[in-house]
């Protein structure tokens, strides 16, 4: 054995300091690698569904529509399809990474690993991220060939976006631990998901709506994420700026706390 | 310095099943130990325990004195796992898979692809480093997964039927290997089908049936537990009859030679001698059944009456 035995396994097994950053790094390096790896699932896609609405929604139906807010309903929906973007990413990706893990088996290099379970987590979340910043980035370079985007609020719009990542990540992780089989990871996204965002504001603001509608729509956490990623850009939102970033924070910690708790019981991961 | 302590495991599934019902082990640091069972006799459970990827129900495990319950991190990074199931990524290279694993052990990447090449090359997959795991034969993917558990460099490795479904040729060059490491200094556990390459290799065995743990001692102690052999013996001149040896019992074969029964207190120079006077010719001689085979088939199925060995159902 040469020289560098003391890193780890021998003589004492004693962890350098370091190793858990190594160990974080590793799996975000590998996460984002898998992503370049299938970029015609992981960014083409998003890519041409934002393409095509920019085109229908943006173009063809919004010059109809007028004006929004003070804003061309192109500028008024921009920021909800980039954030549909980051949301539908960030959680696809966990999802089918650690399911694929799961089903793939694969997963045991990670628990046989001296790592914890919320560095585990962290670095799954954190694959999630990159990639709904990545597709987010994309759509937002498609929005540039439609419109003129102006930011209102610099750290808002950074801030929202990273939150809202970071929720969906751990959403997508939790969907994985339960999930036994690919129906499953499927149907989260399509029947839960997907209306949420619809209903969440992207495409109008719910002053439209009629007042039983505007209330059900406050019970629906996509609405202020959105809003808030919206007032970043153009200074303007249908909730309370502080509500949002509440919102987005206490799910945060919670659900960071429920997957920690899942991998340290071993639901869905050890027998 | 004990390599791995069980004391009191259990195991019990949500099926009901009790896989492991109180198991006390111990492995000796540079021990060299079989862990033979049938089929879900809680071989792999136990293993999975060990390393993690089961949840035990009760008792204590230790790697290196580091207690899974309280030291887990410590346990882990003195242990590499070989599993029975292909569990690497199919879709990354064989280089990736090395050098991603070294870094979840927190070995920075530079040191991680010196480690990739050693391991690659010391296991004959160096040519294959570009190659995409699921294209490699199921010989090369058991090598790779050694690779992988050693990449770390553990103190102790474990292996669960490393050699299921590789060719002769493989599974003796991966002997060679695991000699070689365990003379450097690893402790290595061993779980295998091949009862021969448990009786070449390890010098300690521990047979577990039904969750329980039904006979622990040194290999040779546990093989001198035999009441009787059978032996094997290729004549010069083939005969047309078992010759009759006072006190022996001896059979012909279809091939022309001899079967002998030699029991514990009977020796071969009797047999030799009597054949000699009968002017029959010995060329070779060969054990007829596997010794540890033979064992592990009376431990499990109760067979021995008058060994002394333990019967099946004393401890079930």
């Amino acid at each position: 054995m040469n020289d560098a035995t003391t890193v780890t396994g021998r003589p004492e097994a004693a962890a350098p300091r370091g190793h858990r950053w190594v160990g974080f790094r590793t799996i975000v390096i590998r996460e984002f690698s898998r992503i370049l790896r299938i970029w015609g699932q992981t960014i083409v896609p998003p890519a041409i569904t934002a393409t095509l609405y920019f085109i229908i929604f943006g173009s063809l139906i919004g010059r109809r529509i007028g004006d929004m807010g003070g804003f061309s309903y192109m500028q008024y929906i921009a920021p909800g399809l980039i954030m549909m973007s980051v949301i539908t990413n960030s959680y696809g990706n966990v999802v089918s990474s650690f399911f694929g893990a799961k089903f793939g088996r694969h997963i045991e290099e990670l628990l046989v690993a001296p790592l914890p379970n919320w560095l585990i987590v962290l670095g799954y979340v954190a694959g999630g991220v990159v990639r709904g910043l990545l597709v987010g980035l994309v759509v937002m370079l498609i929005a540039l060939f439609f419109t003129h985007l102006h930011v209102e609020h610099w750290l808002v719009v950074i801030g929202a976006v990273l939150l809202t990542a970071t929720v969906f990540s751990l959403l997508g992780f939790i969907n994985a631990v339960f999930a036994k089989n690919f129906d499953q990871i499927t149907f989260v996204p399509t029947f839960i998901l997907t209306p949420m965002t619809y209903l969440g504001g992207v495409f109008y603001s719910i002053a439209m709506l009629p007042d039983w509608a505007q209330h059900a729509s406050r019970a629906n956490p996509i609405l202020y994420m959105v809003n808030a990623f919206r007032y970043g850009f153009l200074g303007q939102s249908d909730v309370g700026l502080g509500v949002s970033f509440g919102i987005m924070l206490l799910a945060l910690v919670a659900l960071f706390v429920s997957c920690v708790w899942l991998m340290e019981k071993g639901i869905g991961t050890r027998e | 310095m004990q390599a791995l302590s069980l004391r009191q495991l259990a195991k019990t599934y949500k099926t009901g099943v009790q896989a492991l019902r109180g198991i006390d082990l111990d492995v000796e640091q540079g021990d060299f130990f079989a862990l033979l069972g049938p089929n879900g006799a809680g071989k792999t459970t136990a293993i999975g325990i060990v390393a993690s990827l089961v949840n035990k129900t009760s008792g204590k495990a230790l790697v290196f004195g580091h207690d899974i319950d309280t030291e887990l991190e410590a346990a882990k990074a003195c242990l590499g796992l070989v599993p029975q199931e292909i569990n690497f990524n199919q879709f990354e290279k064989v280089s990736t898979i090395l050098v991603n694993q070294a870094g979840f052990y927190g070995i920075p990447r530079g040191l991680a692809k010196e480690r990739m090449e050693t391991w690659l090359r010391k296991l004959q997959l160096w040519d294959k480093r570009d190659a995409v795991s699921r294209t490699l034969s199921g010989g090369m993917k058991r090598r790779l997964m050694i690779a992988r558990a050693l990449i770390h460099e553990p103190r102790l490795l474990i292996l669960d039927e490393p050699t299921a479904g590789v060719d002769i040729e493989v599974r003796r060059s991966m002997w060679d290997f695991l000699r070689q490491l365990n003379d450097d200094g690893t402790t290595i556990i061993l779980t295998t089908h091949y009862l021969e390459e448990a009786e070449s290799l390890c010098r300690n065995i521990a047979i577990i049936d039904e969750g329980r743990i039904i006979e622990h001692d040194r290999m040779a102690t546990v093989l001198r537990k035999l009441h009787s052999e059978v032996f094997v013996l290729n004549l010069r001149h083939p005969v047309a009859a078992p010759p009759v040896l006072p006190g022996y019992a001896l059979e012909l074969a279809d091939d022309g030679s001899l079967e002998v029964v030699v029991t514990k207190d009977q020796n071969l120079n009797g047999i030799f001698a009597a054949l000699s006077e009968r002017g029959i010719e010995v060329v070779s001689m060969r054990n007829k059944a596997n010794r540890l085979e033979e064992l592990f088939m009376r431990l499990v199925e109760g067979r021995d009456a008058g060994t002394g060995l333990p019967h099946k159902a004393a401890n079930a």
